[in-house]
């Protein structure tokens, strides 16, 4: 195997005084995969991504992206190797419009403003947002924000995007048009690594699941393999949904 | 040379003291509402005027007219943030850094308009003069004034931990939304926070006019003070505040003693620059 | 930000002509030195909306930089004879490493943190210029009597001359704003003022672009130093490092609104020529009534129009629109 995988995490820990969040994590994502990291509440999923992303430094281990060593730098500095991410807790500018919040992003790699507004646009068109350019940041839906979250992330040209519990609170309407945008950002050649409690979201977009439980990493594979699996079920323990797999 | 140098750590603690009784009440609103009281040193100056005309007009000993202040600030507080402050809670930052400012300048200068400029000294307070303890002098006023401040610490620290609307408050410093969702009123706790912050820097007001200028602009000095006080400690945290205060109050005497004294509020701003960039969450800050 | 549209260009250049006649129309003395002031504040307010109303780095000890530069270039004309030109461009240098070695450290200092660090800065060098003897300590520098005219920076038949230089100082900080906000470190700046995260999620290295808010800043205030001092001819820490010349600052542009390039010239003329009359019929008695004043219109402000004027204003053309 010449080529390296696009993102390998080996033995990635992240100790907060006495508290392990990660403890020894390892995978690895291949280029147009789509991986999501499932677990319960407390996990360590977030933490995973900051550690990732470089919001926060990783306490051991390597993060390295298409071979080269990520794991001490800076966040702004991954998200221009090609790295993007959107946070649990939607993170917009809030006195700016929905096209100057993704000429933002775009900003980073086409510095002029008039080829930032012509990527923006071109980015809204692909994520449906393009009607509401006009709008105010607070003025949209929390389904149209998420949107825009990823709007913002898709036009700083990642060729990874790693989304954070982005259909937490959506409508099964909302929901479709959300699991339709991340086939379609697949089918444009990137990567995905999605941190989702949505089951069947998980099970449709998936080609591989990692589980994570109290900080460690107990198992992964594809869907049906992991969410059938006796550890997983009991880590979840009370979530409802497992009973309906397996059927 | 070790006298003197005694000297100063004595003194440093008597002052120390007094900061952090007027620190304690600043953390308490910066705790709970994460808003800079930047008038809490003018509510110390209307502590100081209270005491100073109840006793010039009334005799009454500023030892005596400590509930009164109390009592007189706490309803300032609980007015000013009934009808000011909690309009901006929600508004931008730069509106709710501005409007205590605001309340600031209005405050110190109708002041200025209702008693001049001038500065007033309350003549003959029953506590008065020094003790002498070997060759260390200790000034009475601001030796009372310490243990007057570690007794409303004490107080306080008590109402805090152990009545249900000490610990309700706690809880909104915490963290509001749990507290929220715990069924507290936050913003009658906010009232109250802001009520109590102005009532303890009420009877530091009281306590400070047994011995220093009483005038309009005082406030100003002790504000930023208690700002690096706050730093330092540790904003929310009372504990902080106290050991802070005393903390200030030595390096402000000892640095004007090793160094040059006009430099030693300098090397106190210093202080707070070089916390905040180290410990950003101060002494014992979480 | 959206480029100017035709309205707005032309109705600049109408104000910008009106400006320019102003001071041929009248011979009132006094009239010439507010307006004076007003293109100062406003110039040092659009400066000061660079870090703080874009970027979000709320100042409250910008008069430092203010001294920083009217010491510096008086110093280096009195002992050097340094031409007071060159000296503006010494002292904004010098203003903008200063705010360097500062900023950098409080990088991640934000509201009331960053704005109390502010203070502190601003009393320390205030402290250090009452007590630094090379520079006059607390008695302050006087400017020797040059023989007056464009290249010594110094007038001495009218007011006229500083009129127009400070008015062209107050374009050029205004075109430096509007530059910035049109371009991709005007959008930068805002997602660092909305947050730390998003902006570096963006890809933007926020110490870095906070870093050159600041500089910026701080070289156009020093200019305002610069010119202050050859304008008055005598400075000391008390006139040039105040910390209520800070304060006035940011309201000005709280007024005016901050987050807008014209917001603070809004605001300098407002407040400057208010502030101005009500010390000279009221304050001299000493009542701080002409600051009671101040203090109450502050606190309505922050309460019922944050935005400011300008918020005011655009809100009033959304309506219309």
């Amino acid at each position: 195997m010449s080529s390296a995988h696009c993102l390998e995490i080996q033995g990635v820990t992240k100790r907060f005084g006495g508290l392990y969040a990660n403890d020894d994590i390892s995978f690895v994502v291949d280029e147009r995969e789509i991986v999501s990291v499932i677990g319960p509440n407390g996990a360590g999923k977030s933490t995973l991504f900051n550690c990732i992303t470089g919001f926060y430094p990783a306490t051991s281990g390597r993060i390295l992206f298409y071979g080269k060593d990520i794991t001490r730098r800076r966040a702004d500095s991954i998200c221009a190797m090609g790295i993007a991410r959107t946070f649990q807790i939607v993170q917009v500018i809030s006195d700016m419009t929905v096209l100057e919040n993704v000429m933002t992003g775009a900003l980073l790699r086409n510095g002029r403003i008039r080829r930032a507004t012509a990527k923006a646009e071109e980015v809204l068109e692909f994520t449906g947002l393009i009607e509401k350019k006009r709008f105010l940041g607070p003025e949209l839906t929390i389904a149209d924000k998420k949107k825009l979250e990823v709007s913002m992330a898709l036009a700083t040209g990642p060729r990874v995007l790693m989304l954070d519990e982005s259909m937490a609170g959506l409508t099964p309407v909302e929901l479709r048009g959300m699991i339709d945008l991340i086939k379609g950002i697949r089918e444009k050649g990137m990567t995905l690594i999605v941190v989702e409690h949505v089951m069947e979201a998980v099970m449709e977009i998936s080609d591989r699941v990692v589980v994570l439980n109290s900080g460690k990493k107990i198992m992964e594979g594809p869907p049906a393999a992991v969410v059938s699996n006796a550890e997983v079920i009991q880590a979840y323990l009370g979530e409802k949904y497992h009973a309906a797999v397996g059927q | 040379m070790p006298e003197q140098l005694l000297q100063q750590i004595v003194n440093g603690l008597l002052i120390g003291f007094m900061y952090a009784l007027i620190a304690i009440g600043l953390t308490m609103i910066w705790g709970v509402m994460n808003i800079v009281n930047f008038a809490h040193g003018d509510f110390l100056m209307l502590g100081m005027f209270t005491s100073f005309w109840l006793y010039t007009l009334y005799g009454l000993d500023p030892l005596f007219s400590i509930p009164i202040c109390t009592a007189l600030l706490f309803v300032v507080g609980l007015l000013i943030y009934r009808f000011i402050v909690s309009k901006v809670m929600r508004g931008p930052m730069l509106a709710q850094l501005v409007v205590t400012f605001g309340v600031s300048i209005f405050i110190a200068n109708l002041a200025v308009y209702l008693w001049t400029p001038d500065f007033r000294l309350i003549s003959k307070p029953l506590l008065s003069g020094t003790w002498e303890i070997g060759s260390i002098l200790l000034s009475i006023p601001k030796t009372v004034a310490s243990i007057g401040s570690i007794v409303t610490s004490f107080f306080l620290f008590l109402f805090l931990k152990k009545t249900k609307t000490g610990k309700a408050i706690l809880a909104t410093e915490m963290d509001r939304e749990a507290a929220l969702l715990m069924g507290i009123n936050t913003e009658r706790i906010n009232s109250l926070s802001f009520g109590m912050g102005a009532a303890l820097v009420g009877i530091a007001g009281a306590f400070l006019s047994m011995y220093y200028y009483i005038y309009p602009q005082v406030g100003g000095l002790f504000s930023l003070i208690a700002f690096v006080v706050v730093a330092l400690g540790g904003f929310g945290s009372i504990e902080g505040a106290f050991i802070a205060g005393i903390l200030v109050g030595l390096v402000q005497t000892l640095g004007g003693f090793f160094f040059d004294p006009s430099y030693k509020y300098a090397i106190v701003f210093l202080i707070y620059l070089v916390t905040v960039w180290i410990r950003p969450q101060g002494l014992l800050g979480w | 930000m959206q480029r100017l549209t035709t309205k707005q260009t032309s109705s600049a250049a109408v104000a910008l002509i009106l400006l320019i006649a102003f001071p041929l129309l009248t011979e009132n003395s006094t009239a010439h030195h507010v307006m004076i002031l007003f293109f100062m504040f406003a110039m040092m307010g659009v400066a000061w909306n660079i870090m703080g109303g874009y970027a979000g780095m709320f100042s409250f000890g910008q008069v430092a930089f203010f001294g920083i530069g009217a010491y510096t270039s008086s110093f280096l004309l009195i002992t050097y004879q340094v031409n007071p030109w060159i000296g503006m461009i010494a002292g904004g240098l010098v203003a903008a490493l200063v705010a360097a070695a500062i900023g950098y450290p409080c990088s991640n200092l934000r509201g009331h943190y960053f704005a109390i660090a502010t203070i502190a800065f601003g009393e320390i060098v205030r402290t250090h210029f009452n007590n630094w003897k090379l520079v006059g300590g607390a008695e302050g520098l006087s400017l020797p009597m040059l023989d007056g005219g464009f290249r010594d920076f110094m007038f001495h038949s009218s007011k006229l001359p500083y009129y127009y230089i400070i008015l062209a100082f107050l374009l050029i900080a205004i075109i430096v704003c509007y530059t910035i906000s049109t371009t991709k470190m005007g959008y930068y700046f805002r997602a660092i003022k909305e947050g730390h995260d998003v902006a570096r999620v963006l890809g933007i290295n926020v110490a870095w672009y906070r870093l050159v808010a600041i500089m910026v800043s701080a070289f156009l205030t020093a200019m305002a130093g610069t010119f202050y001092a050859q304008y008055v001819l005598y400075i000391d820490p008390e006139s040039v490092m105040l910390l209520s010349v800070s304060i006035q600052l940011v309201l000005i542009c709280m007024l005016g609104g901050a987050g807008s390039v014209m917001g603070p010239v809004i605001g300098a003329a407002i407040l400057i020529p208010l502030s101005e009359v009500t010390r000279i019929w009221l304050g001299h008695k000493g009542t701080g009534i002409d600051m009671l004043i101040y203090g109450f219109l502050i606190t309505l402000i922050s309460v019922y129009q944050p935005k400011g004027v300008w918020g005011l204003i655009s809100a009033i053309g959304k309506g219309k629109g």
